[in-house]
C-alpha cells in the first residue's frame, strides 16, 4: 500500500526531527516522541494481549488437557495429538471440504464482479446504475445470519422456489439437506451476497486507465470487446491480482459464518470446513487439545498461503499487501 | 473479530480504491452508445442480477407485514397483503428480543467508540515513519494478521480474563482490526507533513496535530471506518456464540440464529403456532422469523445512505469530474 505515496514523504516531519542535532540519542528521540508512543500504546497493549498472550495456549496441541489439573500441569505428549489427527478419516475429509468449498468461490466468484463491473461501466443513465449499485452492494452489509434467514425462505423446503415447482407441477427439491447441492448453494448464494460490492473496487480502479488509449482504439477501428480485451482488462490487472491474491491467502478459511449458518446433519459429510470442526469438537465437545492442534495447523498454512501470495505480489511488482 | 483467523476482507480495499480514485479524479470517458442490441442486453443483465437480489429481500418484508393466513395461501408476494403490524408488535412483546435488541445496541455504540479512539490514536502514531521503533511497531500490528492463534487458546484467554458471560467481551474482542489500522495510518501518512508543520513551529504538540489538523483532514473516511466497525459489530454472532452461554446476554444475531434454525425445522416437521406471551395475536412462524430478520436488518438500513455516499458518489465523482 505504500507505494502509491510519494517516496520523498517518508522521511517525515523535518521540523519535529530537529535537523540542527543529528547526533541526538535514541533515548532522547524517543522522549521527544513520547506522545506518540502514548498514542499507539492502547491498541499495542490490546494486541499483546488478545493476540499474543493467547500464544501460549498453543502447548494445549501437545498436551494431554486435563480441566482439573489446568494448561500448565497437563502432562506434555509430543505430536500424539497430530498422530491422531492425521491418522483420522476425519482429516482427509475436512481439507477437501475446505479446500474445494475455497476453490470454487475462487473460480466462480472471482469473474462475476469484474464482468459486473464491465457491464456497469456500460451505463450511460446515471439513475440507472446509481440504483443498481444501491441494491447490489446492500446485501454485503448483512450478516449471514440474516442472509442464511433469506437463503432458507427462498431455498428452504416451503421457500420461494419450492413453491414455484409445486406449483408447476414438480416434486420440491430439499436444496439445504441435499449433500449433492450444498457446495453449489454455497457459491452461488456466497456470490449473491458478495458480487455488487466486489465490483467496487473494480469500477474504482475503471477510470484510472487512460482514455487516450481509448481514443487511440478507436482510431485504430478497434471494437468495444476488442477495447475491453486490450485495454480495459489489461488496466484491472493489478486490483484482480489483489483479489486473487487474498483469496489465495484465505484458502483455509471458506466462510465459517456462511457454512455454519447452512451447515446440517445431512450436509456434514461435505461441508464440514475446519473452522466448523474446531468449534463443534473444541467447544460443543470441548476436546480443547484436539480443536487446538486443528487450529494450529490451520493457522501455520494460513501463514504460510499468505506470506507465498504476498512475495508472489512482489515478484510480480504488483502493490503488495504489506 | 478475533476469531476464527481474522480474514482479509474486501472492505478496506474498497475504501482504498475509492479514496484514490477520489485523489485522482481524472476525467473520463461517458460510455459510447453500443449497438442497441447490446444495450439491450446489458440493461437486461443488470436489471436480472438486481431482481435476483432485490425480490428475496422484498417478499421476506412482505411477509413480515402480511396477515398469517395471506403467508400460508399466498408464499410468493413482493407486496405486503392484508397489512398488519402483528408480527412486529409479537416481537416488542417478547423480552428475549427486546433485550438481545438492547444488548446489541449497546455493543455496537460502545464497542465503535472504543474502536475509534484506539484505532485512530494508534494508527496516527504510527504514521509518523521517523519515530524510532517504528518498524517494530509496524510488525506488531501486521503479525496478527497472518498468524493467529486459533479459536481454543482465545477462549482459554477470555476464561481466565473472566470475559466469558461477559457483554464486554463483544466490545473488546475486536477492539482494533490491524486492517483499519493500517487503512487509517496510509491516510494520516499522506497528509503532507507541511501542513503540521507550520503548527509544530507554533509549538503545536503532537496531540495537538492530530486534533487540529489530520483528525479534520480525515472526517470522511473516519466516518466510514466507523460505519465498518458499527456494522461488524452488529453483524457480529460468533464472539456471542463462542463466548457466551448465558443465553440472557446473547446479542440479538444469535437469538435471531436460533429463531431462523428453529423454524427451518419447524418448517420440515409442519407449522406449529408460536408460544409466546401474545397469546391473542395471529401470528405464525414464518410471520415472526421474516419480521425478526427485518428487525435485524432496520439499523444496517438506517446507516445504509451514509456508506452509500461515500461510495457510489465517490465512485461516481472519480469517474465524472473533470
Amino acid at each position: 500500500m505504500e507505494a502509491t505515496i510519494p517516496n520523498a514523504r517518508r522521511d517525515g516531519n523535518v521540523v519535529a526531527q530537529g535537523s540542527s542535532n543529528p547526533r541526538k540519542s535514541t533515548l532522547r528521540r524517543m522522549w521527544q516522541y513520547r506522545q506518540l508512543y502514548l498514542l499507539i500504546l492502547p491498541a499495542l497493549v490490546y494486541f499483546i494481549i488478545f493476540a499474543y498472550v493467547p500464544l501460549y495456549g498453543l502447548q494445549m496441541a501437545f498436551k494431554d488437557f486435563q480441566v482439573f489439573r489446568g494448561l500448565w500441569d497437563s502432562p506434555w505428549v509430543g505430536w500424539q495429538n497430530f498422530q491422531h489427527l492425521f491418522s483420522s478419516p476425519k482429516f482427509p475429509q475436512l481439507i477437501e471440504n475446505t479446500l474445494l468449498i475455497s476453490i470454487y468461490r475462487l473460480i466462480f466468484g472471482f469473474p462475476v464482479p469484474i464482468l459486473f463491473a464491465l457491464l456497469l461501466n456500460e451505463v450511460r443513465h446515471i439513475a440507472f446504475k446509481r440504483s443498481v449499485q444501491t441494491i447490489t452492494y446492500f446485501p454485503h452489509f448483512l450478516s449471514w445470519v440474516v442472509m442464511a434467514g433469506i437463503v432458507i425462505n427462498l431455498l428452504g423446503p416451503t421457500g420461494i422456489i419450492n413453491t414455484i415447482v409445486r406449483e408447476a407441477g414438480g416434486d420440491p427439491i430439499n436444496f439445504l439437506a441435499n449433500p449433492d447441492l450444498f457446495r453449489i448453494n454455497l457459491v452461488v448464494t456466497g456470490i449473491l451476497k458478495e458480487f455488487g460490492w466486489g465490483a467496487i473496487i473494480y469500477l474504482a480502479a475503471l477510470p484510472g486507465i487512460d482514455p487516450q488509449l481509448y481514443e487511440s482504439a478507436k482510431v485504430d477501428g478497434a471494437g468495444k470487446l476488442r477495447q475491453i480485451r486490450d485495454i480495459t482488462l489489461p488496466g484491472l490487472r493489478p486490483v484482480m491480482a489483489i483479489v486473487l491474491v487474498l483469496s489465495l491467502g484465505s484458502l483455509l478459511d471458506a466462510g465459517f459464518d456462511q457454512v455454519f449458518m447452512l451447515l446440517n446433519g445431512a450436509t456434514l459429510e461435505v461441508g464440514d470446513i475446519i473452522d466448523t470442526y474446531v468449534y463443534r469438537v473444541g467447544l460443543l465437545e470441548a476436546n480443547f487439545e484436539l480443536a487446538t492442534a486443528v487450529g494450529l495447523f490451520k493457522g501455520v498454512n494460513g501463514m504460510i498461503l499468505i506470506v507465498t501470495a504476498n512475495s508472489i505480489l512482489r515478484r510480480f511488482g504488483e502493490r503488495s499487501i504489506w | 473479530m478475533v476469531v476464527p483467523g481474522e480474514t482479509l476482507t474486501t472492505n478496506e480495499i474498497a475504501v482504498q480504491a475509492v479514496e484514490e480514485s477520489k485523489r485522482t479524479r481524472r476525467r473520463s470517458r461517458m460510455p459510447d452508445q453500443n449497438p442497441l442490441w447490446a444495450e439491450i442486453m446489458i440493461y437486461g443483465v443488470l436489471t436480472v442480477l438486481t431482481l435476483i437480489t432485490l425480490l428475496p429481500m422484498m417478499n421476506v418484508l412482505a411477509r413480515s407485514l402480511s396477515d398469517a393466513a395471506t403467508v400460508a395461501q399466498n408464499p410468493l408476494m413482493l407486496v405486503p397483503q392484508r397489512m398488519t403490524l402483528d408480527a412486529y408488535e409479537y416481537i416488542f412483546n417478547t423480552p428475549v428480543l427486546m433485550r438481545s435488541f438492547g444488548i446489541s445496541v449497546f455493543v455496537t455504540v460502545v464497542g465503535t467508540l472504543f474502536n475509534m479512539i484506539v484505532t485512530t490514536t494508534a494508527a496516527y502514531g504510527l504514521s509518523k515513519t521517523y519515530i524510532p521503533g517504528h518498524k517494530f511497531l509496524m510488525w506488531m500490528v501486521i503479525t496478527p494478521m497472518l498468524f493467529s492463534a486459533g479459536l481454543l487458546p482465545t477462549y482459554i484467554l477470555m476464561k481466565d480474563l473472566g470475559l466469558i458471560n461477559s457483554v464486554w467481551v463483544m466490545v473488546i474482542a475486536g477492539l482494533v482490526s490491524p486492517f483499519n489500522l493500517i487503512l487509517l495510518r496510509n491516510f494520516f501518512w499522506s497528509i503532507p507533513p507541511e501542513l503540521e508543520d507550520a503548527a509544530r513551529l507554533d509549538g503545536a504538540s503532537d496531540l495537538r496535530c492530530l486534533w487540529d489538523i489530520a483528525l479534520p483532514l480525515s472526517k470522511p473516511v473516519l466516518a466510514t471506518v466507523s460505519l465498518f466497525y458499527a456494522v461488524a459489530h452488529w453483524n457480529d454472532f460468533f464472539t456471542g456464540l463462542f463466548f457466551i452461554t448465558d443465553n440472557s446476554k446473547w446479542p440479538l444475531q444469535v437469538v435471531l440464529r436460533t429463531i431462523i434454525i428453529d423454524q427451518n425445522m419447524m418448517n420440515m416437521g409442519g407449522a406449529k403456532a408460536p408460544t409466546g406471551d401474545v397469546q391473542q395475536l395471529v401470528v405464525s412462524a414464518d410471520n415472526i422469523k421474516a419480521a425478526t430478520i427485518i428487525f435485524a436488518v432496520i439499523p444496517i438500513i438506517l446507516v445504509y445512505p451514509f456508506l452509500q455516499r461515500h461510495f457510489v458518489k465517490g465512485i461516481m465523482l472519480g469517474s465524472i469530474k473533470g
